[in-house]
């Protein structure tokens, strides 16, 4: 048994305790809380599916190039060379990879923080006003969700290259900027989440549309636009397609393509292999995603389950 | 009945709607154009990052590079090659088959931990519901990478396990490498998916479970009867944005390329080949006629297993 399982059992000890929070946890068939230990060791293998490349990776991030070779996948090599491999990735190449980093953060920041607001403020126009066009913005958006992104990079990268804004921070920046995703879900949140009796106080009290947004229903959307903002943010941390074509120059990099690049300089002619850069630059690359994901799963779960899925 | 009259994602076009006709029942606002001072910037956006791609890929999938007299209308000439091209064929098949093997598979799967985590009869379900969906947060390119390094035969998971076994695991092959890419888009999607079919869990009103156990219904039954049904619209849209991932695959072959270059070949999938019809061949006129017909072929089955999805709600 895991401490976590452990820690989740503790309340048992009080057993009235334990029935409302289980009932609380998944409001599912009323008093039959008895605890399946096949559907738990059943989940356990699901675990580990899940788990082990991360533990690879981690154990892997400790290794050096030699030890890489010689030692087995899931444990320890020799040496315990973290910290040097951490050193070297900062450093490799006139410290490259804290520029592919810089350029990611900048991507998201910018990227995923416009696509975020323009999602949340245009989903809420949807949900509380009534406009000549509604039903053509629906149709026209709804139509593209089926439209898959990659189909349009190709495009999109001939359309910028005539306009020059190939191979500029831009040329990613620009397309991440739209979350049909975050437009729905904000739009279905914001029809649940805001009175409409309280817009219309504030308007009563003179109030204008923008104020009113801002100071009464932004609030009330908030784990919704936490929501939408974690998951473009994950969209554009990730992206590897679009600043593929539309980047040649590597310090405009994300992280992504930079760790493609280096592992893909392992073959071919003058083959440099530095696989333990690419492990431990992997390694930086997710922690502070997964990290963001942890902290904030209190919003995003609650976001996700009130406002996307909701029938 | 059901059946949206729009395509996919059902489920959140039902609340939306019911929005668009709720203001007139309050008498609320009047129909204005104050809401577009919110909707405008998002659409003007939308129009220029989404809608002139679209366009402007139609624009070049008509014309042709000529060797003499430089650009040319075809009018439909590349449709006609593209859907006499063995290799787009070839490439197209191949999504398919990974589409009709992995989607179910990694469905099912997460409907499994779905309904697991949602039994209430599991030691730390809280922890299981984080832990599964953790792959999702992952960069596909580091997904790729990772398991990239466990197949292989030189330092690779797979090389410790065959020379302690003496078996023959060659992950990367020819004959394997469909599986596994299989497997590494079923690790990165399977917690995202399970996530959104225990939401669809969750609001399953409390009655419902109480009326089955008055009826003396059994933990299957119930699954059966009230769980799967109530979340057949998760499932669609599950369903939809799987199809939609399969046939937009790139990320992970691209990757394992490097490793396997004989296994994967320039046109693996679609993607790859209007990727490499652009940038190795610069065939952008040919390439955009690929991604408007994979546009197509998408949409329309996407919008096949949603009118079977709803229409089976109905029933």
């Amino acid at each position: 048994m895991t401490a976590l399982t452990e820690r989740r059992k503790a309340p048992s000890r009080a057993a009235a305790r334990s029935n409302r929070a289980a009932r609380a946890a998944a409001p599912v068939s009323g008093r039959r809380t008895r605890k399946s230990t096949v559907l738990t060791i059943v989940m356990i293998v699901f675990t580990l599916y899940s788990f082990v490349p991360l533990v690879w990776l981690l154990v892997n991030a400790t290794k050096s190039q030699p030890d890489l070779y010689s030692s087995f996948g899931l444990w320890f090599g020799k040496d315990f060379n973290l910290f040097q491999n951490i050193a070297e990735l900062f450093t490799y190449r006139d410290g490259i990879f804290l520029q592919w980093l810089g350029n990611t953060l900048l991507y998201v920041v910018v990227g995923a923080g416009g696509a975020t607001l323009l999602a949340t403020v245009a989903g809420y126009g949807m949900a509380k006003f009534n406009f000549p066009g509604k039903r053509a913005v629906f149709a026209v958006v709804l139509g593209a969700i089926a439209v898959p992104g990659t189909a349009l990079a190709v495009p999109t990268f001939l359309m910028f290259s005539q306009v020059g804004l190939t191979n500029t921070p831009w040329a990613v920046i620009l397309p991440s900027l739209i979350s049909p995703f975050g437009f729905y879900l904000i739009w279905t949140y914001a029809s649940e989440a805001i009175p409409t009796e309280l817009l219309e106080a504030a308007r009563m009290d003179g109030a204008g549309e923008f104020r009113t947004f801002f100071t009464i229903s932004l609030r009330l959307l908030a784990p919704g636009v936490v929501t939408v903002a974690l998951f473009a943010i994950v969209a554009t941390w990730n992206n590897y397609f679009l600043p593929l074509i539309m980047l040649s120059d590597p310090t405009w990099y994300p992280l992504t393509v930079g760790l493609s690049q280096w592992s893909a300089q392992a073959t071919g002619v003058g083959a440099q292999p530095i696989f333990n850069l690419v492990i431990t630059g992997s390694l930086i690359t997710i922690v502070p995603i997964v990290a963001a994901f942890l902290v904030l799963q209190r919003y995003w779960q609650s976001g996700l389950a009130a406002g996307s899925v909701k029938q | 009945m059901t059946t949206t009259s729009l395509p996919p994602t059902a489920p959140p076009a039902a609340t939306p709607q019911r929005s668009l006709r709720r203001p007139r029942r309050n008498g609320r606002p009047r129909r204005d154009w104050r809401g577009w001072a919110f909707v405008a910037p998002f659409m003007v956006v939308f129009a220029l990052m989404i809608i002139a791609p679209v366009v402007y890929a139609i624009y070049l999938s008509l014309f042709r590079q000529q060797l003499i007299g430089g650009n040319a209308f075809v009018g439909l000439a590349n449709y006609a090659a593209v859907l006499t091209d063995a290799k787009f064929w070839e490439s197209f098949g191949r999504v398919s088959l990974f589409l009709v093997v992995q989607v179910p598979i990694m469905l099912a799967l997460s409907l499994v931990a779905a309904l697991a985590i949602d039994s209430a009869r599991l030691h730390g379900a809280g922890f299981f519901r984080i832990a599964l969906f953790l792959p999702y947060a992952v960069p596909g390119v580091v997904a790729a990478l990772i398991w990239g390094f466990i197949y292989g035969d030189q330092f690779g998971l797979t090389a410790g396990i065959n020379q302690a076994l003496g078996t023959q695991l060659a992950p990367l092959s020819g004959q394997w490498i469909l599986g596994s890419i299989g497997n590494i888009v079923t690790w990165e999607f399977m917690g995202y998916n399970m996530l959104i079919f225990y939401a669809a869990l969750r609001v399953i009103p409390g009655e419902l479970y109480e009326a089955a156990e008055i009826d003396g219904a059994g933990a299957f039954r119930t699954v059966f009867s009230i769980k799967l049904p109530a979340v057949r619209g998760a499932i669609v849209i599950a369903t939809i944005f799987s199809i939609i991932g399969s046939f937009q695959l790139f990320n992970e072959p691209n990757l394992l390329k490097q490793l396997a270059p004989n296994a994967i070949s320039s046109y693996f999938t679609p993607n790859m080949y209007a990727y490499n019809l652009s940038f190795a061949g610069q065939q952008f006129n040919y390439a955009a006629t690929v991604a408007i017909v994979m546009w197509v072929v998408t949409a329309v089955i996407a919008y096949v297993v949603q009118l079977r999805g709803s229409r089976k709600e109905v029933r």
